[in-house]
């Protein structure tokens, strides 16, 4: 059996980057608890077009919580209140009929908005350009296993490496800081031997650039964890200072 | 200068010089039991560090400590707030594992400067200050216990100093981990375990601290 609910939406508008934004108030009705947020968002929007006004700009992209384009603040919780999903794995289910329901973008300097929930995330792709990467030559392929890894070192880095640097951990930070992301980006390499030979010259250049664009400084409250849609562990972020303290003390 | 310049190296002083004054109040707080259990040796701690060269060293080492500690909380708030962006979230929650604290750290610290003035005023300028510049009263520079007497002699003095002690505590549960975790000497395992470190630390200081304004209440009120 179908169950539907009945929900208020508080939506921030903004008609663009410099403009004033603004809270609008939606009303829809008769929403299937097994439809996605995105789902109902795109009803919403049906409906705004029908009635010829401007729809909501939101991102979004795979809707399978993989590829770190949906955002969305939703009732105070970036991706929403339920615990290590994306807003596009969120369902209605999670709220109740009659509930009004505040959605706003990522507010941070780091993620300016474009315009409506749409922020730009272009930051982190300047953080993964200063250093987020392995320079490799090309030649003959390796044979696998050639490089011996302890089980303990590869499961830390592919925890590591689930992050999809969707800035909710940015969003999140009551210091508008990317640590959680940076720490995470930098612990996956740091961790691997193939990654160690670049890892003093990638901190440093991971992390002046972040400061650089405008992300503030960590106070270890662990706010980018607890909402983190894939659980990245603020021990990364003690990696993270580790090597970069390491780094400069080398110098 | 990456001490400056960098977040991370911001965080590195932060955690330093934090750590530096929470060694301090492991001291003091050790130091100040003994009036409890007898005013003459607490006398004798407090001659040992009048106007001696060590004391002004360490004095002023200390001094240092609350300066640059200080001065980066406020850069680091500073330049927090900007980082946080010019529109605020309309509705905010407190994600489960955040501590109070931890939110409240620079706020915890400006009642603890608060309380350092209050207590500079009320001891160390009677008693070192007085042997450094040679004004006041030089027979009770060295006599401690006198002092803690003449203030905890009046309840009200108990009772702020209790008070502004819990805001020490909260100061420190989220401090003493923090700065572990700023120098990177954490991972899944000790991360848990430099949380309770922290816990434990912050509950023996305060508790030793306590002790002194409670006992002299407990002794001039009710008079046991």
């Amino acid at each position: 059996m179908d169950k539907t609910i009945n929900v208020t939406l508080k939506v921030w508008r903004q008609a663009g980057p410099k403009a004033k934004g603004h809270f609008e108030t939606y009303k829809l009705d008769n929403i299937s608890t097994d439809a996605s947020f995105l789902e109902m968002m795109d009803i919403l929007n049906e409906k705004l077009i029908n009635e010829r006004k401007e729809p909501v700009a939101f991102d979004h992209d795979c809707r399978e919580g993989i590829c770190g384009m949906c955002s969305l603040y939703i009732n105070g919780h970036p991706h929403g209140p339920d615990s290590e999903i994306t807003t596009c794995q969120l369902h209605m289910r999670k709220f109740k009929d009659g509930e009004t329901i505040t959605i706003e973008p990522w507010r941070s300097a780091g993620f300016p908005v474009i315009k409506d929930l749409m922020v730009d995330r272009s930051a982190y792709d300047k953080i993964m350009q200063a250093g987020g990467f392995i320079s490799v030559t090309t030649g003959g392929v390796p044979d696998g296993n050639a490089i011996p890894i302890p089980k303990d070192k590869a499961d830390e880095a592919m925890d590591a490496a689930a992050c999809i640097g969707c800035g909710a951990c940015a969003a999140a930070c009551k210091n508008g800081s990317a640590m959680l992301f940076v720490s995470a980006k930098v612990s996956q390499l740091a961790l691997l031997p193939q990654g160690r030979v670049e890892a003093k010259r990638r901190v440093k250049a991971m992390l002046s650039k972040m400061d650089e664009l405008g992300f503030g400084n960590c106070t270890n409250t662990g706010a980018c964890a607890a909402e983190c849609p894939k659980a990245i562990s603020i021990t990364h972020i003690a990696r993270l200072n580790r090597e970069f303290i390491k780094a400069k003390l080398s110098d | 200068m990456w001490l400056i310049d960098s977040s991370v190296g911001r965080k590195f002083v932060m955690g330093i010089t934090g750590g530096f004054l929470v060694l301090f109040l492991l001291f003091h707080s050790i130091m100040n039991v003994v009036v409890v259990f007898s005013p003459e040796a607490y006398n004798a701690v407090c001659e040992f560090l009048g106007a001696n060269w060590y004391a002004i060293i360490g004095t002023l080492v200390l001094a240092a400590g609350v300066v640059i500690h200080f001065l980066y909380a406020a850069l680091l708030t500073v330049q927090n707030l900007r980082a946080r962006g010019r529109d605020r979230y309309a509705v905010t929650t407190r994600q489960e594992g955040v501590s109070w604290a931890s939110k409240n750290m620079f706020v915890l610290g400006i009642i603890i400067i608060g309380f350092l003035v209050l207590h500079l005023i009320q001891f160390w300028s009677k008693m070192q200050l007085v042997e450094l510049t040679g004004h006041g009263d030089h027979a009770l520079a060295a006599d401690g216990a006198y002092w803690i007497q003449h203030y905890f002699g009046q309840p009200v003095y108990c009772i702020v100093y209790i008070v502004l002690l819990c805001a020490l505590w909260f100061h420190l549960t989220h401090g003493v981990w923090s700065c572990l975790h700023s120098l990177g000497l954490d991972n899944k395992t000790w991360l848990p375990r430099i949380k309770a470190i922290a816990n434990v630390v912050a509950t023996i200081v305060v508790l030793l601290f306590m002790a002194v304004p409670v006992y002299y209440l407990i002794v001039n009120v009710f008079g046991i």
